[in-house]
């Protein structure tokens, strides 16, 4: 039984069917990261995905924006509490990239310049639910928010949207990233408010 | 009982920090103690169920089930201004935690530490100060504390007190200055950064904590300067 705050009201209560549990509307883009944002040169940059087999699938950054790239208007949900709804993104779905990768593995790590990682099942990526941004309410990503290219995740907690990404790892087991080794949950419904473990 | 439980404390004390920022102590029975930098969820509900959740670093460390966070108010917030100007000593609040494994300073490290707060981003590091003074570290701890004016600086009894040989502050005010103060008011720059902080030869790890802008432009001046951006451990406040 929750103990009532002597003289707390809160926000004036609107219908939002759009906002999970625990999560406040946000205006803003709050930026939530561990380190130091990187500097990426974007003729530097490329994106592999690396599987069991040995056989890579990488592009560069003008292979990367020749491949079809979708316009996605979705709700974003941070798991410090912000949601934002209907972000605009462009960017390559997922499914794109995967088109002609083999694995017999079921779960992914992401890898990011600077270092982050964070794990996800393929079957939360494929099928429309995840894609590659490079585009953010019509303007290219910022480094700030994880420019050039970022995870988009949207139906999981943000931080599984991965800014900076280089690349996807196919994994054997769910082995747990960088935010998830840290206290956060391994799948991250925000949903269910699987917010920590 | 694990650290994803809601709990109650019962506010002991509160103090203010500045006009706008009060620290609040809660006695928190099943607490389990924190590591310095770590934070706790706040829960405030409504008599119709409603609730409000958000993050506070604490400003306490160690063992103890005696806790305390350090609130700035938010004008248009919806759980600081009720914490900051409605709580009572008395009071019944619910929480959980500690929350937050990446952010930390541990006794058993033995590289030197450079903490860098913006306004306050300063309380999850002034555990780290705590942590290290209960301790009674020999490890060297140099902090770089920006504020606007000399009444917006939380805790500065207490950072006085804690100086010593291995724990050295260098304040920096963003607005105004106290009277008498060498340098003209004005912001972090590099250059500062460069000669107040502890060089990357000497591998120190790196707490940054503050509002976004401040840390982004902090932490990519350490970048510069020398430090490997693993060494660079940032946390940023904002939302409301």
């Amino acid at each position: 039984m929750a103990v009532i705050s002597r003289g707390f009201t809160g926000r004036p209560r609107e219908s939002q069917p759009d906002l999970p549990p625990g999560q406040y509307l946000t205006k803003d883009f709050p930026v939530l990261s561990a380190g130091p944002t990187p500097a990426i040169d974007t003729a530097d940059w490329s994106f592999v995905i690396k599987t069991e087999t040995g056989k890579d699938a990488s592009w560069n950054w003008e292979e990367f924006n020749a491949l079809p790239k979708e316009d996605v208007t979705t709700d974003i949900h941070c798991v410090t509490r912000w949601s934002k709804l209907g972000t605009q993104w462009r960017g390559v779905s997922l499914d794109t990239l995967f088109e002609n990768v083999e694995s017999s593995y079921d779960y992914v790590m992401v890898h990011s310049y600077g270092g982050y990682t964070t794990n996800l099942p393929l079957d939360e990526i494929l099928d429309g639910q995840a894609w590659i941004a490079t585009e953010f309410e019509g303007e290219p990503l910022t480094p700030d928010h994880g420019g050039p290219a970022r995870m988009l995740v949207p139906h999981l907690y943000f931080w599984k949207s991965a800014k900076w990404v280089r690349g996807i790892t196919m994994q054997r087991d769910d082995n747990p990233g960088f935010w998830e080794q840290n206290g956060y949950h391994t799948n991250g419904d925000p949903w269910r408010e699987e917010r920590y473990w | 009982m694990s650290f994803r439980d809601w709990l109650v404390g019962t506010v002991v004390s509160t103090q203010s920090q500045t006009p706008t920022a009060k620290s609040i102590v809660l006695e928190v029975p099943g607490f389990g103690g924190s590591s310095a930098g770590q934070h706790i969820d706040v829960r405030l509900s409504a008599p119709d169920g409603y609730a409000a959740v958000r993050a506070y670093s604490l400003a306490s460390t160690g063992p103890s089930s005696t806790i305390e966070i350090t609130v700035d108010l938010i004008p248009d917030g919806e759980v600081s201004p009720y914490l900051v100007h409605e709580l009572q000593e008395g009071d019944e609040l619910e929480l959980r935690g500690p929350l937050g494994r990446w952010f930390v300073w541990k006794p058993e490290v033995t590289a030197p530490v450079q903490l860098v707060a913006g306004g306050s981003g300063i309380v999850p590091l002034l555990a780290m100060v705590r942590a290290h003074a209960a301790a009674a570290s020999t490890v060297q701890f140099k902090l770089l504390y920006s504020v606007r004016t000399p009444r917006d600086m939380f805790y500065a009894s207490e950072f006085a007190a804690l100086a010593s040989p291995t724990f050295e502050v260098t304040y920096v005010y963003t607005r105004e200055t106290p009277e008498g103060w060498p340098t003209p008011a004005g912001r972090v720059s590099r250059e500062l950064l460069e000669s107040a902080t502890i060089p990357p030869s000497e591998s120190p790890a790196v707490f940054v904590c503050g509002p976004t802008g401040f840390v982004e432009s902090v932490a990519s001046w350490l970048v510069e300067l020398g430090h490997s951006a693993e060494t660079v451990k940032t946390e940023r406040f904002g939302g409301a």
